[in-house]
């Protein structure tokens, strides 16, 4: 019974304590984290091969939590919320983390892979060298045309090379004839040695080709000698430099870009931190700053007339239908929460074409410009969202109704107060006790509401003389996107994390106002 | 006398007042179902481009529903959206409710150090929603399908593994508050009688709080079913859309040759909300939802 308790308490059942009765349940958690274990080590040592460092870490960090959950007795409530939590701290915690760091650097087009792929992909990069090794070259081709060559170096030595492959020496080749007088084999197995009349005809070939392995191969130059190609950049560490051995200039590091002293660079770059650079370009370029503005006033205006139109059609509608000798009050009611059960992609995209010039029931008839003119496509926005929001507010003001005591409604009326005055003092006060946090859930919810902004008009028309791509009815994160990922002017990751920042301060902000104003945070405390 | 007056004057103003309330529920009707109506008369109506001006058109077809279902090659597979669409919220659906239960089980039944500050610590998580963070998950998903393309970018694994970042929150929250509910000594006895506590949270607390799994599960599946964001930005592949993706680019900047069968989509994909819409309506109404926000 004692043990019973201490178990269910989380006491002290570690893997030692339940080993007589549950061994068979010890040997797969244990097997389970052996496999976990391993494919992790397996995938971070990828992850910090190709410089992803943060991720292979946030990886590290979750993998070692389940691993210390699952070993000791004492953290056997954590297994159960272990599942959850990993998924929180990969996909939304480090994820929110990373945005913050994003901020802060150049990631996007130019700077997009890591620095040691970038510092490879140049290294990679070859060159003829005016004196580099010179072979003596002699042709063989296989019967289906796949060429190779015979070199000899000035010092005797002689290799066999085949595209795209290491070279071999002579002892290595399968097949190889005896050696004529220029220590030239007279045939190798499965090729045959090219003859003087059949160079010409091939050299054209060759000499788009490369032989012997990526780095270092070897390129046919004219009818007798080949030249080998050496790597061009070479990464210096101690200067943090990419040094041109064709040339002997430094490149050096400098904010993501491998940059000469005379401006040249070399590409491609590589993300790295740049400070405050893009909040600043957010705050003082006029060309960003302009939309900007224009985009974060919207985006408020946009969320505040949303919760405001929504809210008095929903309040005016259960008003109206609140009333109990009402015929068909209960069809009314489900028919009326027909828009809120669509699904919002769908009757956003019926309601652009509702509104379309050419074929729409409303386009046809009147069309102040609900796509092409900045003020009419924000008010069609509104009464889009009017039509999918005023439901839900319907519904949750219909029950607050409800909820209102009738006898305050008597006092008030043997008190001589009119309707308006009824409505104004009492069922308005009460009414946002208990949905004003609902209200400002609304609001919180449509400062990110991009299904409509984007499939109505993708944020347009858009917005002149700007090297961003922002429309007069973008809202912050419609713009966060376009920025980052709609194509055309490229990626800029760096900045379009930087307002998000900007944006998760707001919403936060908004939403912990609202944590406050419900006690939710308390409730938890005092449910313990 | 002037008391039946009175009383006759207050009948006329009861009439007169569900009068007027009548004709406001039948104009607000009028606007929720205009769309809903426009939408109907289009799928069925002949002419595919112009001419849906006419809300009653000239001899019903279902040409448009033949279209958006058999048209398999082309640009609009649509029955494979709206496979990947029902797969990706279907598995989501599953696994967050199966996670968070869990969760939401350790956080009602268990007595540990920091289990408050872990259970606001996930609640305030949700106060950074990570669609704003959508640059990073791109990027993790673009490294992770370097070494399984499964859950990198352009995959439905992908899509889950975001969605299920953001599924603890709230979801953990409305459930503890469920479980704690149930009363403790169903547990007591069951341990008594030697279960262990997986045996008791599956043939013990489960079927107890059946209701908040319904409704977890439905409020999840709605909201992942219709998600354009997170989508758009990691799926590519016209084979791998979701009905959202799919439906918008379909019909976005050629609404003229596609309206019709768009039509017929839009129909076809609103069923499987509006069936499970129906069975949360009284749960709306109630605060059981307070996260829930839509409109």
């Amino acid at each position: 019974m004692a043990a019973k308790t201490a178990r269910k308490e989380g006491g002290p059942i570690g893997p030692l304590s339940s080993l007589a009765d549950n061994l068979p349940a010890l040997f797969l958690r244990l097997g389970f984290l052996a496999l976990l274990d391993a494919w992790g080590i397996w995938l971070i040592y990828q992850l910090i091969f190709d410089g992803a460092g943060p991720l292979a870490a946030a990886l590290g960090f979750v993998i070692l939590f389940i691993n210390i959950v699952f070993l000791r007795g004492s953290a056997m409530p954590m297994r159960w919320i272990a599942p959850g939590l990993a998924f929180m701290i990969l996909l939304h915690i480090y994820p929110v983390l990373f945005t913050v760091y994003t901020a802060f650097t150049n990631y996007g087009d130019g700077h997009l892979i890591e620095k040691p792929l970038a510092v490879r992909q140049l290294e990679s990069v070859q060159y003829l060298p005016e004196e580099g090794q010179i072979f003596q070259w002699t042709g063989f081709r296989t019967p289906d045309g796949q060429y190779a060559l015979w070199l000899r170096a000035k010092d005797g030595t002689s290799y066999f090379a085949k595209p795209n492959e290491p070279f071999l020496t002579p002892d290595q080749v399968p097949g190889l004839g005896p050696l004529d007088e220029d220590g030239i084999p007279t045939s190798i197995e499965g090729y045959v040695r090219l003859q003087k009349k059949d160079i010409f005809r091939a050299l054209a070939d060759l000499q788009d080709m490369t032989f012997g392995p990526e780095v270092g191969s070897v390129q046919v130059k004219n009818t007798r000698e080949a030249a080998q190609f050496q790597q061009r950049y070479v990464y210096d560490a101690a200067q943090d430099a990419m040094i041109d051995q064709k040339t002997g200039k430094i490149y050096r590091a400098v904010e993501g870009t491998f940059t000469a002293d005379d401006g040249e660079i070399l590409r491609p770059g590589f993300p790295t931190t740049v400070g405050f650079k893009n909040f600043v370009r957010i705050i003082k370029s006029p060309t960003i700053r302009g939309p900007f503005l224009l985009i974060f006033g919207w985006t408020f205006a946009y969320a505040f007339f949303s919760v405001l139109l929504t809210f008095a059609l929903g309040l005016f509608l259960a008003l109206t239908l609140n009333e109990d000798e009402l015929p068909f009050r209960r069809t009314m009611r489900v028919l009326l929460i027909v828009p809120y059960a669509l699904p919002a992609f769908i009757s956003v995209l019926i309601w652009r074409g509702m509104f379309n010039p050419i074929l729409g029931v409303i386009g046809t008839v009147w069309n102040p410009g609900w796509f092409t003119d900045p003020l009419w496509a924000k008010i069609g926005i509104l009464i889009v969202n009017l039509w999918l929001g005023f439901p839900y507010m319907f519904l949750i003001t219909t029950g607050a109704l409800q909820a209102i005591p009738r006898d305050i409604y008597e006092a008030a009326v043997v008190d001589g107060a009119s309707g308006f005055y009824q409505f104004w003092r009492i069922t308005l006060p009460l009414l946002l006790i208990s949905v004003g946090p609902l209200l400002v859930g609304s609001f919180a919810f449509n400062f990110n509401n991009f299904t409509i902004i984007d499939l109505y008009n993708k944020g347009g028309p858009p917005i002149s003389g700007t090297p961003t791509p922002a429309g007069h009815t973008d809202i912050l994160i419609s713009y966060t996107y376009r920025l980052a990922f709609a194509g055309g002017r490229g990626a800029d990751y760096g900045l379009a994390a930087a307002i998000a920042i900007l944006i998760f301060i707001i919403v936060a902000a908004i939403t912990l106002f609202n944590f406050r104003y419900t006690g939710m945070l308390e409730e938890l405390s005092e449910n313990v | 006398m002037s008391s039946t007056t009175r009383a006759g004057s207050l009948r006329r103003q009861k009439r007169f007042s569900i009068a007027w309330r009548l004709t406001v529920g039948i104009l607000a009707i009028a606007f929720a179902l205009l769309p809903v109506i426009y939408i109907f008369s289009a799928a069925v109506n002949p002419a595919s481009s112009i001419a849906s001006r006419s809300i009653v058109p000239k001899g019903a077809t279902f040409d448009h529903f033949r279209f958006i279902l058999l048209n398999t090659e082309g640009n609009t597979p649509f029955l494979l959206w709206m496979r990947n669409s029902l797969f990706v919220s279907l598995t989501t659906s599953l696994l967050v409710v199966s996670i968070t239960s869990f969760a939401a089980y350790a956080f009602s039944r268990f007595r540990f150090r920091g289990r408050q500050s872990l259970l606001k610590s996930i609640l305030l998580a949700q106060v950074f929603p990570n669609i704003l963070a959508i640059v990073a998950l791109f990027l993790i998903l673009r490294q992770l399908g370097q070494y399984y393309p499964v859950i990198g970018i352009d995959s439905l694994g992908g899509l889950i593994l975001i969605y299920l970042g953001g599924a603890m929150g709230f979801n953990t929250w409305l459930m503890k508050g469920f479980f704690d509910s149930i009363p403790r000594d169903l547990d007591e006895s069951a341990h008594m009688d030697g279960a262990s506590s997986l045996q008791t949270f599956v043939y013990i607390i489960l079927p107890l709080v059946r209701p908040i799994l319904v409704v977890i599960f439905i409020l999840t599946f709605i909201g992942t079913y219709g998600d354009y964001l997170l989508a758009r930005v990691m799926l590519k592949d016209i084979n791998n859309f979701t009905l959202a993706v799919g439906l918008s680019l379909f019909v976005s900047g050629r609404f003229s040759q596609n309206w019709g069968p768009f039509a017929a989509g839009a129909l076809l994909a609103a069923i499987p909300t509006l069936i499970l819409f129906y069975f949360v309506q009284d749960q709306l109404q109630s605060g059981l939802t307070v996260g829930a926000v839509k409109g």
